[in-house]
């Protein structure tokens, strides 16, 4: 069921809601989370068709926000809400709003959206595209427990990437972390199978994707080795090398499907690390609505730091290889 | 600073996003090629895969009379998943599968199959990598239980040193104690105790799960859970199916035994049992005993217990034929295809609440639920007539097929006049889509390769369920033969009047 209002309110949005889901005859509905997405009139489409797949797993009350652009000093002046309400099979297992303002209220957008939440459940915004700096600071963004980004659409990922970790606030999370979830529990996996001594890694990937730095930043601040990122290209990540004393670790991944991992002392074996579809990716975001200490500590990490750790330790990791491979020097080289 | 030994550098309990991953192993399936494995087993094993939660290099094997190479078994496997896996079919999962799939044909009786079986398994921890660590399923009719048991221990195939062996088996857990304790010792002999695992499906649904999150994760529940509320209790477990093709096997079993001795037991040891110190195996297997052994029959079974045959009827369209007609079924047999029985427990919680088990076959729908009926408000401040319409407070886990937990209470009636109706409020599972609701095997399959052993019944369960059985069974035996009734409802008048007798009526679910 489909409801359009043009120039409405927020009350009169929730009134229309109410009345929609008496009309169709289902009038609750277990919905687990309102999910906030801020968008413009280009990506609405395909976020919202990402966020109906998800819905399958989390009911939720979709609100999308579309900031119209006004292009005249007139309709710069004219405040203007125009609603579209989806309920039932129109709208995934939840119900969807998408609300288009104009003019002046493009800077209040939460004084819309604040009226329209579920009650006593939880909050999610998502960026799907463009994102403020600061997300908690941000009007919309101070609403959501959970504020979830993708760098990976970002002009400059890695600039983006620094943005994120100088304005990080717990909630905060970014979807080119979560790509890299079947990649960490992978190689969590191998260590699991095999207690070694690393001494240094290396992340290939393509070069705009900070997915790769993210997952070489986790890797430097949880073995406190040095990791050094190589371009490579793609598609996305390409594979991950843990050096150790007996041989190397290996994840390789060439085609964006099938990977190889490689282990000292056994043989080689197929592993399936298939690149997933957005929709996949915020049922992952949206399983888990507590901060993420472990993006928290990668982010925070550095991109700067991870470039210095790499070329530094070139030099001195070669040095180091010669007697015995101390790992201090190593770690001296990564705590810079 | 990595990697020194005792603790892995890239886990940490604070990373809830890294799913538990199986260490290397493999699984050996006896009898591959019949229907539990075809439409279970082997797509179980590709939406673990599929979900990133088999270690690389696992490993299945399937061994079966059937003449086959390698190749032919990967083409079944293939098209058991193409057609009965819950996650879409994706090549490169398949291409990570396929590597180490390998057939051993053989009959039980055959050393030299078992000899290959252990050069099968040697070769695919060079090949593969599974570090020896292998689990048996035996998806074969338990009478091929020993056999099979004892081949695996004279080949040395039951235990290696520096890996694990497990076993795998599928219910029945015998037919009464006596036959439970002898299987019990056959696979023990062989096997330690807390290696065998004993498959009840039941136990790895979600909502089976959730009854513990229910009742342990909330307060508002937990403070009526007890006899000063809750009037009685009613756990179901419907089927519309007759026996099918497995006359051979159903008949001289029965529904009690099918049914009531393993799931129906299992699931009122959860809603019944005390709150356990943690979620450890120990712990939780150390309250679901305490109830169980607290159990009690109720003293005339001719009233408290009725068992019956379907009859041939219509139903929801079809015509069906009743059980004595059912080939390969003896006329005159008396095996119960529905079974309802009337269990107390002796405990200060419950002391006085009847808890009723029901199970059928041919019955109205395909249904399994608990329902917790709750008494009646003690004073009902209307007029009279007001509440007339009032049933008794309920809450229902229904656990399957539409998964979800259902309150039913009194509301006002729109209007004028004050008329008090019951509602319900529900709640279900989200449905389809990526890692909603896996199947009850797969969760299971992943618990053995992980050596967990939370949600599988342990062999003093099986025993003591015996236990509240066999005098039942026994008393079906001598007295009298089975009731009657239409295929196609929900059961024989009998068991209405079983309820009757004691003021209350059955839900229909």
């Amino acid at each position: 069921m489909k409801i359009d209002l043009t120039e409405t309110t927020s009350s009169k949005i929730n009134s229309a809601l109410v009345q929609a889901r008496r009309d169709i005859g289902t009038p609750a509905i277990g919905m687990v989370l309102t999910l906030v997405i801020v968008t413009d009139e280009e990506n609405a489409y395909d976020a919202l068709k990402s966020a109906y797949d998800a819905s399958h797993e989390h009911p939720s009350r979709i609100l999308v926000v579309i900031k119209r652009v006004s292009r005249s000093p007139r309709s710069r002046r004219d405040a203007r809400l125009d609603a579209e309400i989806r309920v039932g099979a129109d709208a995934g297992t939840g119900e969807t709003v998408v609300l288009r303002l104009h003019g002046e209220l493009v800077d209040h957008a939460q004084s819309v959206v604040l009226p329209l939440l579920l009650p006593d459940a939880p909050v999610v915004v998502w960026w799907p595209e463009f994102s403020p700096a600061d997300l908690a600071g941000d009007p919309l963004g101070a609403l959501g427990q959970r504020r979830i980004t993708d760098t990976y659409a970002a002009e400059d990922p890695l600039a983006a990437l620094s943005g994120r970790a100088a304005a990080y606030a717990p909630g905060d999370t970014d979807l080119s972390w979560t790509r890299i979830t079947p990649w960490r529990s992978m190689l969590a996996a191998a260590l699991d199978q095999q207690r070694v001594s690393i001494v240094s890694a290396t992340v290939e990937g393509e070069e705009d994707n900070p997915s790769c730095e993210l997952l070489a930043m986790w890797l430097a601040d949880r073995l406190h080795v040095p990791v050094e990122r190589k371009p490579s290209n793609g598609p996305g990540l390409t594979s991950v090398r843990l050096e150790t004393k007996e041989g190397a670790v290996v994840l390789d991944r060439a085609d964006g499907g099938l990977a190889t991992l490689r282990m000292p002392g056994q043989p080689d074996r197929a592993v399936a690390l298939k690149r997933r579809e957005t929709a996949e990716l915020l049922a992952e975001e949206l399983r888990r609505l507590d901060p993420d200490n472990t993006y928290a500590s990668a982010l925070k990490f550095g991109v700067s730091r991870l470039a210095a750790s790499a070329s530094a330790s070139a030099a001195p990791a070669e040095a180091a290889e010669a007697p015995a491979a101390k790992p201090k020097p190593a770690r001296k080289a990564t705590a810079k | 600073m990595s990697g020194n030994g005792a603790t892995n550098p890239l886990r940490d309990a604070q990373d809830r996003r890294l799913p538990r991953i199986a260490g290397p192993s493999g699984l050996v399936i006896f009898g591959v090629t019949g229907d539990l494995s075809r439409k279970k087993l082997m797509p179980a094993v590709y939406d673990l895969a599929n979900r990133g939660l088999l270690p690389p290099g696992f490993s299945l094997i399937g061994f079966a009379r059937r003449e086959w190479e390698h190749e032919d078994f990967a083409q079944e496997v293939y098209e058991a998943v193409k057609q009965h896996a819950r996650t879409p079919f994706r090549e490169e999962v398949w291409q990570q599968l396929v590597q180490g799939c390998r057939f051993v044909q053989g009959d039980f009786g055959d050393d030299q199959a078992f000899e290959t079986l252990k050069a099968t398994i040697e070769e695919l921890d060079k090949a593969q990598g599974t570090g020896g660590n292998f689990a048996f399923y035996l998806s074969v009719p338990p009478k091929f239980f020993p056999k099979v048991v004892q081949q695996l221990k004279d080949h040395g195939l039951a235990q290696k040193e520096g890996s694990w062996r497990r076993a795998v088996i599928e219910k029945p857990f015998g037919h009464d104690l006596k036959s439970a304790e002898e299987l019990n010792k056959v696979v023990h002999e062989v096997f330690p105790r807390d290696e065998v695992f004993r498959i009840d499906h039941y136990l790895g649904k979600e909502t089976v799960q959730n009854i513990l999150a229910l009742r342990f994760a909330n307060t508002m529940f937990e403070p009526i859970w007890n006899r000063s509320y809750v009037d009685h209790v009613q756990i179901t477990m419907a089927e519309d199916i007759g026996i099918g093709g497995r006359a051979g096997y159903y008949d001289g079993i029965g529904a009690a035994r099918d049914v009531i001795q393993n799931h129906l037991l299992q699931l009122l040891a959860l809603t019944a049992m005390e709150e356990p110190g943690s979620f450890h195996p120990k712990a939780l297997v150390a309250e679901k005993l305490k109830v169980l052994s607290a159990v009690e029959i109720p003293e005339d079974l001719g009233k408290h217990t009725v068992r019956a045959q379907y009859t041939s009827a219509w139903q929801g369209g079809e015509k069906v034929v009743g059980y004595l007609e059912e080939d390969g079924i003896d006329p005159r047999s008396k095996t119960d295809t529905y079974a309802a029985i009337r269990l107390e427990i002796n405990n200060r919680r419950w002391a006085g609440v009847p808890f009723y088990l029901r199970t059928g076959k041919r019955l109205g729908r395909r249904v399994t639920e608990i329902a917790v009926v709750f008494k009646r408000a003690p004073y009902l401040p209307f007029e009279s007539g007001a509440t007339e319409e009032l049933g008794q407070n309920a809450l229902v886990i229904r656990v399957q097929p539409d998964e979800g937990v259902t309150v039913r209470f009194g509301s006002k009636v729109p209007g004028t006049s004050m008329e008090v109706r019951d509602v319900t409020m529900d709640f279900a599972y989200g449905e389809s889509f990526t890692e909603s609701s896996p199947e009850a095997y797969e969760r299971l399959i992943l618990d053995v390769l992980l050596g967990d052993a939370n949600l599988f019944p342990r062999h003093q369960e099986v025993e003591l369920s015996w236990n509240i059985l066999d005098p039942i069974e026994e008393y079906w035996d001598k007295h009298g033969k089975p009731a009657q009734y239409a295929a196609g409802t929900w059961g024989p008048v009998e068991a209405d009047e079983m309820l009757a007798r004691d003021g209350r009526s059955w839900r229909r679910p």
